[in-house]
């Protein structure tokens, strides 16, 4: 069986950095942080009292105020990002065949705000069980693929990947995967999140996992420096159009990329910490370009997971080594990151439209926020630090992980 | 001619204006559609979850319990009314 071709012709994005697709790549070529105070809650007694949340964000300026209520932050975010996402890609809605249109969307977490205020209501009541019935369907990650879909009527293939912070990868390769093997024309991809929340942020910090850099939390999220002590929670949504190639063509579509292959491993080895000596992560990479059939010497940028933690910054870029050899220090490495913050399930998405931006303006992004060079850091490597820069990418990769040990990576290509 | 108007007991009055700002505010409705006889769902476009939605919120208002077998009958603004009346 011959697989069908997938290419990318509509974006979406919802970002700390921009609030639409223009204002993302604005923000990315101009190395802006978006990392501020946290002002969704009272951050006193906590270790880490900043993120990156989304600004200037105003759901009644999206959705009527009943619509809105029975929607958590990340579905609102879902339902923003992907509606960009479908009028960037001008599909006719009257005219496709919506049985083959499907919506496969990651999100690492769901409606963390919807449970948390549901749980601690209940906990202020005197027993009595009186949760809200929109509690549940407003809470579960896969409300945000049913919503999109109620909204546009697409009947395809319907779900939620969840993979940690590879969600939006997870959910990019099973888009693929559907129209390669015939299965849709169509799939409205991406991810969401919005885990900015005294439970989230206190269960990160928990962990160990946040920077503390509270005096300057512009500069936290800082990816390879020798200074970085944790990734910088960040919220918001990424949305793609991938469709079948000749679909697109006959249309007249614009085409950004053509998505080129996925891969996917397990670390398998422990719940939260990425394994030493990066087995996974080098596999991921190794399956993802064999399933693309791209040689090693045609990959020209690679947007990392990169988060600004001490051990996985360093893992990821061993395993890049390992994985390129020579090649590796010919690569516009960078890790968006450093800007956008960590936007758990909705990283995949929101990178990889940066990787296919990029692409279409010849221009990388850069790593923000490094100082200090960190020896155990090959220093051959081009980390794109702090400028972006020129460079025609042809090939563009882009690594998630997830906590769990779930690896993904995706690799775009521009159209020949 | 002024018309004549009918003076409730204020806390008639009071109920019903409470009853209809909930409503007001989770159908998402103008009130000038909150009238009497309006259905919940046939007129004021509630979904099951909203019904439901409706009557927690209306044993919280008022501090009663509703019984799901009699929250069944309670489908237009005049008949929430009349049962908040009587059960407080």
């Amino acid at each position: 069986m011959q697989l069908k071709r997938v290419v990318v012709t509509g974006l979406g994005a919802l970002t700390p950095i921009g609030n639409n697709v223009e204002e993302y790549w604005e923000g990315l070529k101009n190395g802006k942080s978006g990392s501020a105070i946290v002002t969704h809650f009272e951050t006193e007694k906590f270790k880490t009292k900043f993120a990156c949340e989304i600004k200037n964000y105003n759901p009644e300026d999206y959705f009527d105020r009943k619509e809105a209520r029975k929607l958590d932050r990340f579905a609102q975010f879902a339902m923003i990002s992907s509606s960009e996402a479908i009028e960037d890609s001008k599909l006719d809605l009257e005219a496709i065949d919506k049985f083959r249109v499907g919506v496969i969307w990651g999100a690492g977490i769901g409606g963390i705000q919807t449970f948390q205020d549901e749980v601690m209501n209940f906990a202020e009541g005197d027993g009595t069980p009186r949760f809200n019935p929109f509690f549940i369907p407003k809470m579960i990650a896969d409300i945000a693929p049913g919503n999109i879909s109620i909204k546009y009527g697409f009947m395809g293939p319907n779900y939620t990947t969840v993979s940690a912070c590879a969600s939006a990868a997870n959910a990019m390769i099973d888009a693929l995967n559907y129209i390669r093997l015939g299965h849709c024309d169509v799939v409205v991809t991406g991810g969401s999140e919005a885990a900015v929340t005294i439970a989230g942020m206190g269960g990160f910090s928990a962990m160990h996992a946040l920077s503390k850099r509270n005096e300057s939390p512009e500069t936290a999220s800082r990816p390879f420096d020798a200074t970085r002590d944790g990734f910088v929670l960040g919220e918001g949504a990424g949305a793609l159009i991938l469709e079948e190639y000749e679909h697109a063509k006959a249309r007249g579509a614009k085409i950004y990329a053509e998505v080129a292959g996925g891969g996917l491993s397990s670390d398998a080895y422990h719940m939260t910490a990425p394994h030493p000596d990066g087995i996974g992560v080098v596999k991921v990479m190794e399956n993802c370009l064999r399933d693309a059939g791209i040689g090693l010497d045609e990959v020209d940028a690679i947007n990392t997971h990169g988060t600004s933690t001490p051990l996985g910054d360093v893992a990821e870029l061993k395993a890049i080594s390992q994985v390129f050899g020579e090649h590796a220090s010919k690569i516009n490495i960078n890790s968006t990151k450093s800007m956008t913050g960590h936007l758990l399930g909705a990283a995949g998405a929101i990178e990889a439209i940066a990787s296919i931006l990029a692409m279409e303006h010849s221009l990388v992004p850069p790593t923000i926020n490094h100082t200090t060079i960190d020896e155990n850091i090959d220093p051959s490597l081009n980390l794109t630090l702090n400028k972006a820069q020129k460079r025609e990418v042809k090939v563009a990769m882009s690594n998630t992980f997830g906590f769990g040990g779930h690896n993904a990576c995706v690799v775009f290509k521009k159209l020949s | 001619m002024p018309s004549v108007k009918i003076l409730k007991p204020n806390i008639m009055s009071d109920i019903a204006s409470r009853v209809k700002a909930i409503i007001i505010d989770k159908l998402g409705v103008d009130e000038n559609e909150v009238v009497s006889e309006a259905s919940f769902t046939n007129d004021l476009g509630a979904d099951s979850l909203d019904t439901v939605e409706l009557i927690m919120e209306f044993e919280k208002e008022f501090d009663i319990q509703i019984p799901d077998d009699q929250a069944e009958n309670i489908a237009t603004v005049g008949q929430a009314i009349s049962y908040i009346e009587e059960a407080k």
